[in-house]
């Protein structure tokens, strides 16, 4: 036994030599995975067809949580709540984003200053962001009482007009600096050849950036927008904290919605059937992206370089 | 492509291959007034809420009240501070400290583990490992709270930091394997072929080879996670309940109902809060902004 066993390790061994590690190193991290990740998502689509108030007893409900779902006319709103937030903030973010990236790119020192600045939002949590931005725009003792303009004179957070536009720009001002950094790091791969080239052909500034930054930031471009994209639908904490998803019902997006279904109103059942929208709306994102990318994105990214 | 497989795999940072004299002439031809004028007036709109927020934690209620948001205090105290302290603060901290290392620690040997694999192995399981990553990358995984709940209640760790550090780690695992397997493919094939013939296992491999040429990579990703996990607010909000279990950003919430309208003594809190990473920001800029640029950007 003792000699089969050395034989096997040997084979093993000589495998190991031959083809790689074995499946065995990613087991520890599919294992994790699974309880906590896939499980659960298999748990989301079980549990829309149950009913369960979060204490008692779990029971099979049929499609009663899915009827409830769709027939509630603020499931629709925070479809559209959702939709807009995204849109808003991907039109705010992206340019800016960019302008920043290609500009603190540049080998000038004030310029990696400006990026370090531009960091410090994200050392702060969306609690905290959330937090100063309700004091700061306290229409009584806020920074627009003391502009002394009355444009700024708004009562931002309780306007349902103007929350959602507030509510972009908070998110703008948190995540912004992420996407700089990915687009600042993007800029500086580009072969420096490619500008002088474009250089000595007598392009432009506007030229340069059309002809040769924008291409090649191709890939860095689909990161950052499903980045953006897919992360909108996750903004939970920044919005819970800022405007509980009021007034009224003016920013309670999807996932805010399924929050409040589910651990304030009970309704575990409803709660899942919205978190699985949710699943499927991330799906579907992510595949028209990576269609747009149009990259088997497990190659190696030297080669087209 | 010369240019990408020097600068990525090895631990410096990308930038300044070009002789100075040529960029400054560069910069002297073409000004970007665009890029200019739009890069101070984000730095405007960064810095005012911040200093703000600084401002407003040294001012004492009726200061608050009284003064002009923008000045700096007249009275300037440090009885917010002291609240804040007193207020079971330490405990949050410590709550967090817990929380981040361990959910970011396992995550990080693991994801490189299984980027090991899936970069290096071949069959089916590991085809299938790739792929159960990559489409985790694509679920929100928040919409899964509620399962979650259930697990966690099941497993008997309700409102206990378990309960967190478990999916925190599980949610890291999609982006890190992600990151680390595209900087494990740059690695030239024949280093690996080179340590094969020389006998190594693969765990020298993983130790001696991968984890020298990935070193920027996993400095990436274990600070993307840090601060994913250290400000992480929804498994806090709906996986734990009593006070001691809180962590920081939760901290904020409730001081937030505490102190109701003592407004500089809950900006106190996010000060306080921010400190610790704040303060790890300014040792470890260079590497963190280095490592996070080169992860993403590839």
């Amino acid at each position: 036994m003792t000699a089969a066993l050395s034989e096997r390790g040997t084979r093993v061994r000589a495998q190991a030599r031959t083809r790689g590690p074995s499946g065995w190193f990613a087991a520890p991290a599919l294992v994790l995975f699974f309880v906590f990740a896939l499980v659960p998502v298999i748990g989301v689509v079980a549990l829309s067809f149950t009913s369960w108030n979060g204490l008692g007893a779990i029971t099979f409900d049929g499609t009663v949580s899915w009827r409830k779902v769709l027939a509630d006319p603020v499931t629709l709103n925070a479809l559209v709540v959702t939709g807009k937030i995204m849109l808003f903030s991907f039109i705010v973010q992206a340019p800016i984003s960019l302008l920043l990236g290609v500009f603190t790119a540049g080998v000038q020192k004030y310029r990696a200053l400006l990026a370090v600045l531009y960091f410090i939002p994200l050392l702060l949590s969306s609690a905290a962001v959330a937090i100063a931005f309700k004091a700061l725009l306290d229409p009584n003792f806020g920074l627009g009482p003391v502009s002394g303009l009355a444009l700024l004179r708004q009562d931002w957070l309780g306007n349902s007009d103007l929350v959602l536009f507030v509510v972009v720009f908070v998110i703008a001002w948190q995540f912004v600096p992420f996407h700089t950094l990915i687009y600042q790091g993007g800029v500086k791969q580009i072969p420096r050849s490619l500008f002088e080239a474009a250089e000595i052909d007598g392009a432009s500034r506007m030229q340069q950036f059309f002809a040769v930054t924008l291409p090649q930031l191709k890939y860095t471009i689909i990161t950052s927008s499903t980045l953006m994209i897919v992360g909108s639908l996750t903004y939970f904490d920044l919005i819970f904290v800022l405007t509980a998803g009021g007034p009224g019902y003016a920013t309670r997006l999807l996932p805010l919605h399924m929050y409040i279904t589910g651990f304030r109103a009970n309704d575990m059942g409803a709660a899942s059937a919205l978190g699985v929208i949710l699943v499927v709306i991330g799906l579907v994102l992510a595949l028209v992206l990576q269609r747009l990318g149009g990259r088997d994105r497990s190659s190696s990214q030297l080669d087209g370089a | 492509m010369s240019t990408t497989l020097t600068t990525s795999p090895t631990t410096t940072p990308p930038p300044t291959d070009q002789p100075p004299r040529q960029r400054r002439r560069r910069q002297r031809e073409r000004p970007n007034y665009l890029g200019g004028l739009s890069g101070w007036i984000w730095l405007v709109i960064i810095i005012l809420p911040l200093y703000y927020v600084v401002m407003t934690s040294f001012k004492s209620q009726v200061g608050f009240f009284s003064s002009n948001p923008l000045l700096p205090a007249l009275d300037p105290t440090l009885d917010n501070y002291a609240l804040v302290l007193r207020s079971g603060f330490v405990t949050y901290l410590v709550n967090s400290i817990i929380v981040t290392v361990g959910a970011v620690g396992p995550a990080l040997l693991v994801s490189f583990m299984a980027a090991y694999a899936v970069v290096r192995g071949r069959g089916r399981f590991i085809a299938l490992t790739n792929t159960v990553f990559l489409m985790g990358l694509a679920i929100p995984l928040q919409a899964t709270i509620v399962p979650i709940y259930l697990i966690i209640t099941k497993m008997g760790l309700y409102d206990s930091l378990l309960a967190l550090i478990l999916p925190s780690a599980a949610f890291a695992l999609p982006i890190s394997v992600l990151i680390l397997s595209n900087f494990m493919r740059d690695i030239p094939n024949e280093l690996f072929e080179s340590m094969r013939l020389d006998g190594a296992s693969n765990w020298s491999i993983l130790w001696h080879l991968v984890l020298p040429m990935t070193r920027p990579a996993v400095v990436t990703v274990g600070i993307y996670n840090a601060l994913q996990v250290w400000n992480g607010f929804l498994f806090p909000l709906i996986l734990t309940q009593s006070p001691d279990k809180r962590v920081l950003p939760l901290s904020l919430w409730a001081f937030q109902g505490e102190f109701s309208v003592n407004v500089p003594a809950i900006l106190a809190a996010v000060v306080l809060s921010t400190l610790p990473l704040l303060l790890l920001y300014i040792f470890g800029r260079r590497q963190l902004l280095g490592g996070l640029t080169a992860g993403f950007s590839k």
